[in-house]
């Protein structure tokens, strides 16, 4: 019995290796360690996908994640939180993105060395053509069984979710929008809803219908390859990965009451206070420049000069900076480093392709200056709701 | 021959079946074909593709899982819409009852759970078409159609959460449609929305802009839920039934199944 309770005592007890890692884990969870983690991942996995996509590596990754999956699972916040019934199709969503990835990447790798020696491509064969009935009817038809069963097996085991019936004076903390949008409810911790709820959803659907017009590169069309789409690729798998799925990610699993941030292992407790000032790039410029260097007197400008009025003079620095951004980041950059995809593109197609790209990366921009400064606007014109 | 053998040449040779199916058993590549062209549901494949292009490895299936999703939703929607009414007063109790008291209650489930796997075989679908790069010439249209029919399919998802009328449907949809009132010239919070007036008229504002068109009311109410009812069975599913028309249509024209040109 006493053997028994100091057992009990070790595996729960602060100092336990367990309980280690666990704090390691819920103090790498707040974003502005999290997300540049994951940033870091898919950059090693994009750099390495020659490597870690050999079966046995990515067996023994495979082999990892399912335990460390199954042993955070015995932790009863994890627990509460994974099981919740909507949250169910995000493990299954993220377990079917990693097997997809890794059967992409294996088979690019696989391509690619291909190519590099001169062999023929996996899909190549284009004289190779089978009977659809029965070769491809018969795999619909087995596909179609095997996902009745799946789906039928599923809805037997896991009760669909039913709370109490709506009562518009009983607000729930935190709102959550359904999991799908949660990478969009996140980026309103950084951005306006105009911007985050309208403007950049809107820029997701433009650029990718726009994608095939912007993308002149003709290699790469109908067969799994990396090395000869490089640049793409990169692109729309940190798109993808993660300004999608990681922030849903982080807006299911992390966020909690208040929509604070709770590591995975942490219980949600709703009075754990939400300290932050930020600030605006005109109190930078106005008031803390001045402050720490004396060059002119602090305080934000209140009065019109020469007809324009006070509001654009207050927020001129966050003007300046913004338009030197859409507007002159890109010619200097066409002729400078991207003027190989200048020449390519033309005029119209590059911006386009800068008007897609500016917003996509501003997203992160922003993060980064909202965890190293505080930032909260560029540019504060509140009185006409045009806020970025 | 044995018994079941001879029933079904008796059956096979009659009159009924051959004026159903007009093509022999498909044994032989002039029936096979004929399988294939003489149905108009199957008619939607060539009679030949390629073979690597078929490989699971390949396409993953997942164009075709988002359509049998499609087809699984749309099958057990028609059967709840026997039991729900979109009624402030009668939705939430609606659902209860149905739980309780229809036979064969994993109706309810089986929808909920299909549409979370539509949302994620939709966009596996879109990461399969983009990383074998099928989205370039001659495919650059059907792509676009594919990205409309994934907004859709959200959409889909999102009108839906609204209706078992419960504490999680009403603030999600709050939640989002908060959003809409945003909307730069069109909602009443949003950049712009000073500029939408006719001398000292203001034309948008809570009673006018973008969120009190999707939810016929400032709130999430009996409007809302009459509105994403209506948008949830009628009009965003017969749209993209269109749309799946035209992405399937295109894919045989724009040349099959991609492949190495």
């Amino acid at each position: 019995m006493n053997g028994l309770n100091t057992l009990v005592l070790a595996a729960t007890s602060d100092g336990g290796l367990g309980s280690v890692i666990k704090d390691l884990l819920n103090k790498a969870s707040v974003p502005q360690i999290f997300v540049p983690l994951m940033a870091i991942g898919l950059i090693v996995a994009l750099l390495t996908y020659r490597t870690w996509t050999r079966p046995a590596i990515a067996g023994l990754l495979a082999l990892a994640a399912i335990a460390f999956y199954v042993w955070s699972a015995t932790d009863e916040n994890f627990f509460k939180i994974i099981v919740k019934p909507d949250n169910v199709p995000i493990t299954i969503m993220l377990t079917a993105t990693a097997i997809v990835t890794w059967l992409a990447f294996r088979q690019a790798a696989i391509n690619d060395a291909r190519m590099e020696r001169g062999e023929p491509l996996i899909e190549s064969g284009a004289d190779d053509k089978v009977l659809v009935w029965p070769d491809l009817v018969y795999t619909e038809m087995i596909c179609l069984v095997l996902c009745s069963i799946a789906l039928i097996v599923w809805a037997i085991l896991l009760k669909a979710p039913l709370e109490p019936a709506a009562n518009p004076t009983n607000i729930p903390n935190p709102s959550k929008a359904p999991w799908y949008f949660l990478g969009l409810q996140e980026l309103l911790v950084y951005f306006d809803p105009w911007i985050a709820g309208v403007l950049l959803p809107g820029f997701i659907i433009l650029g990718l219908v726009a994608l095939p017009y912007i993308d002149k590169n003709p290699r790469g069309n109908g067969y799994y390859t990396f090395s000869q789409r490089k640049m793409v690729i990169w692109v729309f798998m940190f798109g993808w990965v993660i300004m999608w799925v990681v922030l849903i990610v982080l807006g299911t699993f992390l966020r909690g009451p208040n929509w604070n941030i709770f590591g995975p292992y942490e219980t949600w407790d709703s009075h754990r206070p939400a300290a932050l000032l930020n600030v605006n790039v005109s109190d930078l410029f106005w008031v803390v420049l001045p402050e720490k260097t004396g060059l002119w007197s602090p305080g934000l400008p209140k009065n019109a000069v020469a007809g324009i009025p006070a509001m654009f003079i207050r927020e001129a620095p966050g003007i300046v900076l913004l338009g030197g951004y859409f507007f002159i980041l890109p010619v200097i950059l066409a002729k400078s480093v991207l003027s190989k995809l200048f020449k390519d593109l033309g005029l119209i197609r590059y911006a386009v392709f800068w008007l897609l790209m500016s917003w996509m990366m501003l997203v992160p921009i922003k993060m980064v200056l909202r965890w190293l400064f505080n930032l909260k606007y560029f540019m504060a014109l509140t009185e006409w709701f045009l806020n970025v | 021959m044995s018994v079941f053998g001879s029933i079904g040449n008796y059956i096979r040779e009659s009159q009924i079946w051959g004026s159903v199916f007009r093509h022999g058993v498909p044994r032989d590549r002039r029936t096979r074909a004929m399988a294939i062209l003489s149905n108009v549901f199957l008619h939607l494949h060539p009679v030949a593709v390629r073979k690597s292009g078929i490989r699971l490895s390949f396409t993953w299936c997942m164009g075709g899982l988002t359509f049998f999703l499609f087809l699984a939703e749309t099958i057990t929607g028609v059967l709840l819409m026997f039991y729900y009414r979109p009624v402030v007063e009668y939705a939430y109790n609606d659902i209860i009852q149905l739980r309780a008291h229809v036979t064969l209650g994993l109706l309810r489930e089986i929808h909920r759970w299909g549409a979370h796997a539509m949302v994620i075989a939709i966009w596996l679908h879109m990461l399969r078409v983009f990383l074998t790069g099928s989205y370039k010439p001659p495919r650059e249209f059907n792509w676009g159609v594919g990205v409309i029919l994934l907004k859709l399919t959200l959409l889909l998802s999102f009108t839906g959460y609204l209706l078992p009328w419960d504490q999680l449907a009403i603030w999600a949809i709050t939640v989002g449609s908060n959003m809409a009132r945003a909307t730069p010239f069109l909602g009443h919070e949003g950049p712009g929305a000073q500029l939408m007036r006719i001398g000292d008229v203001p034309l948008m504002h809570a009673g006018s802009d973008a969120r009190f068109l999707l939810l016929a009311g400032t709130a999430v109410g009996p409007g809302a839920l009459l509105r994403f009812y209506v948008l949830h069975c009628i009009f965003i599913p017969l749209v993209v039934l269109v749309l799946i028309a035209v992405h399937f249509w295109r894919i045989r024209k724009d040349g099959g199944i991609s492949g190495p040109l």
